[in-house]
């Protein structure tokens, strides 16, 4: 308390050099968000007055047709909904099975930790185009009658759970492992030679300690998957079972005949993400931080 | 703290008598498990692991690795055996070994595959002279405690919450030759005035990256903020006793040690600067002016023509050029790890 206080102190004197920065920052903020507030203005106008009027206008009326109509025309609650049935499995188990691996590699040393946790954060760091191929090919080679609608992984939500889960453990992996690390060792040891499994050890004692560490990467990660496009561009074949983010794509010339429903569409996609990430801020950001730190 | 002890007693009055610290007697490796080189904490643990302790944890670390390593390296491994023959995709049979030809082919007299080469380049020099010292540059006011830091950095840092496909209708919005933003405001927007920043491919390569810089300096500021906030406040305090003005600190004092920061967006920018697709794909499918790598395997794909041995040789150079990158910078973050 008593240095934020010296802080507020130290800032009363008002030095001109401090407006002009205040100057600066409030003008490239200001630019930062233009295209964002150009999409906003240009979804709230109607498209018969933009066309003729031009774009660059005064409005003769603002209103939010754009976004209702593109909501609808589109049946963009049933991409949201393909999007939460990729997304939130494919969090919980990345979240799951990454932690798993942390345990393993940062609470006990055996010799593969080393090259195990490599081998698990090089691969985040691949692109992604690297694998595609054979990874198409494989999901062709897969049959799930019954378990899947396609019959196959390729095509299926399952699949696309499957690689965001193996691809994003990577990260997460390396995150934890660096988090459960800096964990007294007393702790687990203490449980340990009282008797309690290792899984005890990993289920009460470990993965609790980690919930800060656990929501960041949660919160990164929803936004992470929500986002993708590429995966769900080439794994998915039928329109209907695109998520959000990539079904966008193919509903801008499919059903939207103007671009300020174009607008209005994207921006209506952006929405969760905001939210998640107006709400969660310090999460996403000490998420983003934890994994880069500690290079 | 006082939580955890708790828990920790808990665990142990509750637990099954029967698996209560009984090391495995005899067993080989519990007694030579190379003590001598090794004496950290953690390795008085494997003593105390039953049988089913150790099922479990290999259950724990075997499930995953499975899974990352059959769908990332097996394939990236797949890739590249790929690469040295021909497919169509139908039938294992029609698999040909070919040898060098994909790559003497793509080398030679595919007439994208340079350009876009060229152009996964341009992207990194330009995200690494561009949004990355503005990034810093504005970390570093930022860092200064001002009043609406706060907002300052949401603003900037919006367009990385979003998505690459959004970025690329946002975008289009203001590059649109007729209805954007940009020749609406300079003129060009009428017949025989048209810019067209899309479609030019003179052009549309930067305005791509004017798109991909954008989305680059939030994420750069929000790296280098972390990366202030652990420079000590002592140095900054004893440089400017020194008589130090505030470039003179920040060059001498302040940048030396964001060094690890400095690791991590570079490697970050490579990265970035390969993996490029999402933006260019909205935006022209990576036509004339704006193919890259990740474009040219994707098209393999998802086009018409099915050449999975060509496309997989693209994707074995960048694969090659990232694990050169990769490599050297996990040696270096994790031997440094060992040391702390």
């Amino acid at each position: 308390m008593s240095t934020v206080s010296a802080l507020a102190k130290q800032r009363t004197p008002v030095r001109p050099a401090r407006i002009l920065l205040h100057v600066f920052l409030a003008g490239c903020a200001l630019a930062w968000l233009a295209p964002l507030l150009w999409a906003m203005y240009a979804a709230m106008r109607p498209y018969a007055e933009t066309s003729a009027k031009g774009y660059v206008s005064w409005p003769d009326e603002l209103s939010l047709d754009n976004f209702t109509n593109a909501f609808e025309q589109s049946d963009m609650l049933h991409y949201f909904g393909n999007t939460l049935l990729i997304a939130v499995p494919a969090v919980l188990l990345t979240l799951f099975l990454s932690s798993m691996v942390a345990f393993y590699v940062s609470r006990f040393d055996f010799r593969v930790n080393l090259f195990l946790l490599l081998v698990f954060t090089a691969g985040n760091l691949l692109p992604q185009q690297v694998i595609i191929t054979p990874l198409y090919r494989l999901y062709l080679l897969i049959d799930l009658p019954g378990i899947t609608m396609s019959g196959k992984l390729y095509d299926s939500a399952l699949g696309l759970v499957l690689i965001h889960v193996a691809f994003q453990s990577g990260f997460c992996a390396f995150v934890l492992a660096n988090y459960m690390r800096s964990l007294p060792h007393e702790l687990t040891e203490a449980a340990l030679v009282d008797g309690a499994s290792v899984w005890r050890l990993y289920w009460q004692i470990v993965l609790p300690l980690c919930k800060p560490a656990m929501a960041a990467l949660a919160t990164l990660l929803s936004i992470w998957i929500y986002n993708d496009f590429f995966w769900a561009l080439v794994l998915i074949s039928t329109g209907e079972n695109m998520p959000i983010t990539s079904a966008l794509n193919n509903l801008s010339g499919q059903y939207f005949t103007d671009p300020n429903l174009v607008a209005a569409g994207a921006l209506l996609t952006a929405i969760p993400t905001l939210i998640v990430y107006f709400v969660l801020q310090r999460q996403f950001v000490s998420g983003l931080t934890l994994g880069a730190n500690k290079g | 703290m006082t939580v955890t002890a708790k828990t920790g007693t808990g665990t142990g009055a509750t637990s099954t008598p029967g698996t209560a610290a009984v090391p495995p007697p005899g067993h080989p490796d519990n007694v030579t498990s190379g003590q001598a080189e090794r004496l950290r904490a953690p390795l008085g643990h494997r003593r105390l692991l039953t049988r089913r302790d150790r099922l479990t944890l290999g259950l724990m670390a075997g499930v995953p690795t499975i899974l990352h390593v059959l769908l990332v390296w097996l394939t990236a491994l797949a890739s590249i055996a790929l690469a040295f023959t021909t497919w169509d995709g139908i039938g294992f049979d029609a698999i040909k070994w070919v040898g060098l030809q994909n790559f003497r082919e793509l080398f030679t007299s595919n007439p994208q595959f340079w350009p876009a080469v060229e152009h996964n380049v341009t992207w990194f020099v330009v995200l690494i002279l561009i949004p990355t010292p503005l990034g810093l540059f504005l970390a570093v006011q930022l860092d200064k405690n001002i009043r609406f830091s706060k907002v300052y950095q949401t603003a900037f840092f919006l367009p990385v919450v979003l998505s690459m496909a959004v970025i690329g209708f946002v975008w289009q919005l203001v590059y649109n030759p007729d209805t954007g933003l940009i020749n609406s405001l300079i003129g060009a927007n009428k017949p025989g005035h048209y810019i067209d920043w899309i479609g030019d491919p003179d052009l549309n390569l930067w305005s791509v990256l004017i798109a991909a810089s954008w989305r680059h300096t939030g994420y750069m500021m929000i790296l280098y903020l972390a990366g202030l906030k652990g420079v000590d406040p002592a140095l900054r305090e004893a440089s400017s006793l020194d008589g130090a003005n505030e470039w003179q600190t920040f060059k001498n004092v302040i940048f030396p040690t964001l060094r690890p920061t400095n690791t991590v967006v570079l490697v970050v920018t490579i990265i970035e600067a390969l993996r490029a697709f999402d933006l260019v794909f909205v935006f022209n499918k990576g036509a004339e002016g704006t193919e890259l790598l990740s474009i040219l395997v994707t098209n393999n794909i998802i086009g018409e023509s099915s050449r999975i041995g060509y496309g997989s040789a693209i994707a074995v150079v960048l694969l090659v050029i990232s694990l050169a990158v990769i490599i050297p910078y996990l040696i270096a973050t994790f031997r440094k790890e060992r040391r702390a």
